[in-house]
């Protein structure tokens, strides 16, 4: 099974409000509201850290779940918000993945 | 006609921010269903809908507008041209009616039917009006300020040409009985969102939009207010 990274579109705006990540689609104005562990996933979403390794050692390590639900739980939110443009998808690392920025 | 229309809001201005040529031309009857669109080519910013063509320079505000003789065009362009100056600067325009109660002012967001326009009726003497049907939302310092608008609905009435700092915004339900509930920031985001009016299809506006949207939610006491179609439901906005 390759490895998948993820990274945020530029194409979006995102902010914590309590504790709920909302997002908008600049592109088609669509909101978002992700709960405290899709937020957690959406934080750690750098282009260069594995899925893998984003469910192991921040999903796992902060929230009460186990490793095999979390997992499939992150693969299809992951593949959801890449549906609707507001993460990148790839089988390998960003380029200059370190530079991206954080959210707003 | 124009000065007829904005009355109180019709001012000389030494160098406006904005400074349109306007053409009148007959419509044209090939475009007469087509919708309103905005967008930003290059540094200019173009709006056209069936009765109207607009184009001005997105730094200078200078432009020009070729319309038709009637009112609504130049009402439809105002409404753009000003969603966009406020997207700017942290503002938006609110499908809301607004006044202003003891120095401060009050929004009720609302699709048509919730009540802005009798919610509007049913203003006591003390209540200044600022509009029934689309309120100016600016961002002053750390906070908010409701502006007087010359949009009207149903009320078919000006708003009054004055300003307050906003102390509340409450989404309208008509209801049985008249109460106020608080809302969690994720609603009430969602639903504030709904009601701004934004008609420019660019993303570096979309994303300012939201942004406002957020600030002014962390910022400003947000309910929703249930309330009968009498002057008691007056009693909530304090």
């Amino acid at each position: 099974m390759s490895e998948k990274y993820i990274s945020r579109s530029p194409a979006i705006a995102a902010r914590l409000l309590g504790d709920e990540m909302m997002i908008m689609s600049a592109t088609d104005s669509t909101l978002f509201s992700l709960n405290p562990v899709a937020s957690c996933i959406w934080q750690a979403a750098d282009g260069s850290t594995p899925l893998s390794e984003i469910v192991k050692s921040r999903v796992c390590a902060e929230f009460d779940v186990d490793p095999e639900t979390a997992f499939r739980d992150a693969e299809e939110f992951v593949d959801r918000l890449a549906q609707h443009g507001i993460l990148k998808v790839s089988n390998e690392p960003e380029p200059n993945a370190a530079a991206q920025g954080g959210t707003a | 006609m124009l000065e007829d229309r904005y009355r109180q809001f019709v001012a000389r201005i030494r160098e406006p921010g904005f400074r349109f040529d306007v053409t009148l031309a007959p419509p044209n009857p090939a475009r007469a269903d087509q919708d309103v669109r905005v967008a930003r080519e290059g540094m200019r910013w173009r709006a056209e809908r069936g009765d109207f063509t607009a184009s001005w320079d997105a730094t200078s505000g200078r432009g020009w507008i070729r319309q038709s003789m009637n009112p609504y065009s130049a009402d439809t362009l105002l409404r753009i041209v000003h969603s966009i100056a406020l997207a700017q600067t942290g503002g938006f325009l609110l499908h809301a009616a607004s006044a202003v109660r003891n120095g401060r002012a009050f929004l009720f967001p609302g699709v048509s039917g919730a009540g802005k326009t009798t919610l509007s009726r049913l203003a006591p003497p003390d209540a200044r009006l600022l509009t029934d049907e689309i309120s100016y939302v600016t961002k002053h310092g750390a906070g908010y300020r409701a502006c007087g608008t010359p949009f009207a609905g149903e009320l078919a009435r000006l708003g009054e040409n004055i300003s307050a700092p906003i102390a509340g915004l409450f989404f309208l339900e008509k209801s049985s009985h008249n109460q106020l509930t608080t809302m969690e920031p994720g609603v009430a985001l969602r639903k504030l969102l709904r009601n701004i009016l934004f008609l420019a299809n660019d993303e570096d506006l979309v994303s300012r939009v939201f942004q406002a949207a957020m600030e002014f939610v962390c910022l400003v006491p947000v309910r929703s207010m249930q309330f009968t179609p009498d002057a008691r439901a007056w009693g909530l906005v304090r």
